[in-house]
């Protein structure tokens, strides 16, 4: 079954150019949800961002999967600290005025 | 164009060796790489030098040349010009390095456009933009196109969305290196201080002034909101300063359909002027009355 929202990771590993092998380690290292249906690993779409993300840090930067999950935890943080910022100062701003 | 110290860039010496000039640059990408500062250009800025001083110093004939000729790079240029006046030994797949942006022209000055031979794909650059909205830009969910860097992009504003608020486009900012992802296009909303409301949150405040007499007695105040006027009941003995809230009539929660915050009214009270002798006299009256 092929879904809309679904990738094939076969389809995403040919285009990064990537072992399937490294998106099953993503899984079992719990960074990735996959779905398999059929007998056909699927990637949700709203997973590729992330993704893609990881897959550049791992073989850009040869970070390490444990070292990719610290970062992307940390970086997850600093987002939302950033949006609790910026909504902060809005409201900083509005009694200033 | 300026010369530049590639060495001085990966902070190593010019006796490096190639394992020290690797393990600096990797040290350097790893402080630098785009996924690690987001929506920071310095960092993005800092990081194409780095890559522009390994995809040199990693390679020993460029390396070489550089070298030789890197302190006065206006030689190199003559010394190309010499080199393509021979046959070329190497042929060059045009069109593989048609995006030239993320190098300097030193760099190009010295190697060309078609001669580079990278083995690393990077991600491109990302880019940021303002968009500049009222806030009655917001109220609702609309599209809106922008040009950004010659293209033309059309995109959702959602309603509700927040000052300083940034909104990803992914794969609209500039090619990737060497056959890598395009980078992000990142947009931050600047909404505007609007005359009449201030915005807290979802909610908005705004002031209005009524009579002296619907002050003390009561009945109807017509009020702005962003979506029209409305009437609204005035409460008997309302206070100059008190506050009444309309609900719902703030801005729309952000991606939450029929959710909206408040509108708050602080209420002024207009005293009469030029009163009449018979009006002063009830006054009088009033203010004798216990």
């Amino acid at each position: 079954m092929q879904d809309e929202n679904m990738v094939p990771a076969t389809t995403f590993c040919v285009h990064h150019n990537i072992e399937l092998s490294f998106i099953h380690s993503l899984k079992e290292h719990g960074m990735i949800e996959t779905v398999v249906v059929a007998e056909e690993l699927l990637l949700p779409l709203s997973q590729l961002e992330r993704l893609e993300k990881i897959v550049r840090l791992h073989f850009e930067l040869d970070i390490n999967l444990e070292g990719i999950e610290t970062i992307t935890h940390l970086l997850d943080r600093m987002e939302e600290m950033q949006n609790n910022i910026q909504r902060l100062t809005n409201r900083l701003k509005a009694y200033e005025d | 164009m300026e010369f530049i110290d590639y060495y001085k860039i990966l902070g190593i010496d010019k006796s490096a060796s190639e394992e020290d000039i690797k393990k600096a640059y990797r040290k350097l990408a790893r402080k630098f790489h785009p996924d690690l500062n987001p929506k920071d250009k310095e960092a993005h800025k800092k990081f194409q030098q780095i890559n522009e001083a390994n995809e040199v110093l990693s390679d020993p004939s460029k390396r070489k040349k550089y070298d030789q000729y890197g302190k006065d790079w206006q030689h190199a240029e003559h010394f190309e010009q010499q080199r393509r006046s021979q046959p070329r030994q190497e042929s060059y797949t045009s069109g593989d390095f048609s995006d030239e942006s993320d190098f300097s022209s030193f760099f190009e000055s010295m190697f060309g456009g078609g001669s580079r031979q990278r083995t690393a794909k990077f991600r491109g650059q990302d880019f940021n933009a303002e968009l500049n909205l009222q806030l009655r830009d917001i109220k609702k969910t609309h599209q809106h196109t922008l040009t950004v860097n010659g293209k033309n992009i059309r995109i959702t504003i959602p309603a509700g969305i927040e000052n300083g608020q940034v909104i990803r486009l992914k794969g609209y900012g500039a090619p990737g290196v060497n056959g890598g992802p395009a980078g992000d296009l990142y947009i931050t909303f600047v909404i505007a201080d609007d005359p009449q409301f201030k915005r807290i949150g979802n909610d908005l405040y705004t002031n209005t002034t009524i009579d002296l007499y619907t002050a003390v007695l009561g009945g109807e105040a017509l009020i702005d909101t962003l979506n029209g006027k409305v009437k609204m009941k005035v409460s008997p003995e309302t206070q100059p300063g008190s506050r009444a809230r309309l609900k719902g009539k703030g801005v729309p929660v952000y991606k939450q359909e029929g959710q909206f915050g408040d509108l708050y009214v602080t209420y002024g009270v207009k005293l009469p002027t030029n009163l009449t002798e018979k009006q002063k006299a009830l006054f009088v009256e009033l203010s004798q009355v216990k």
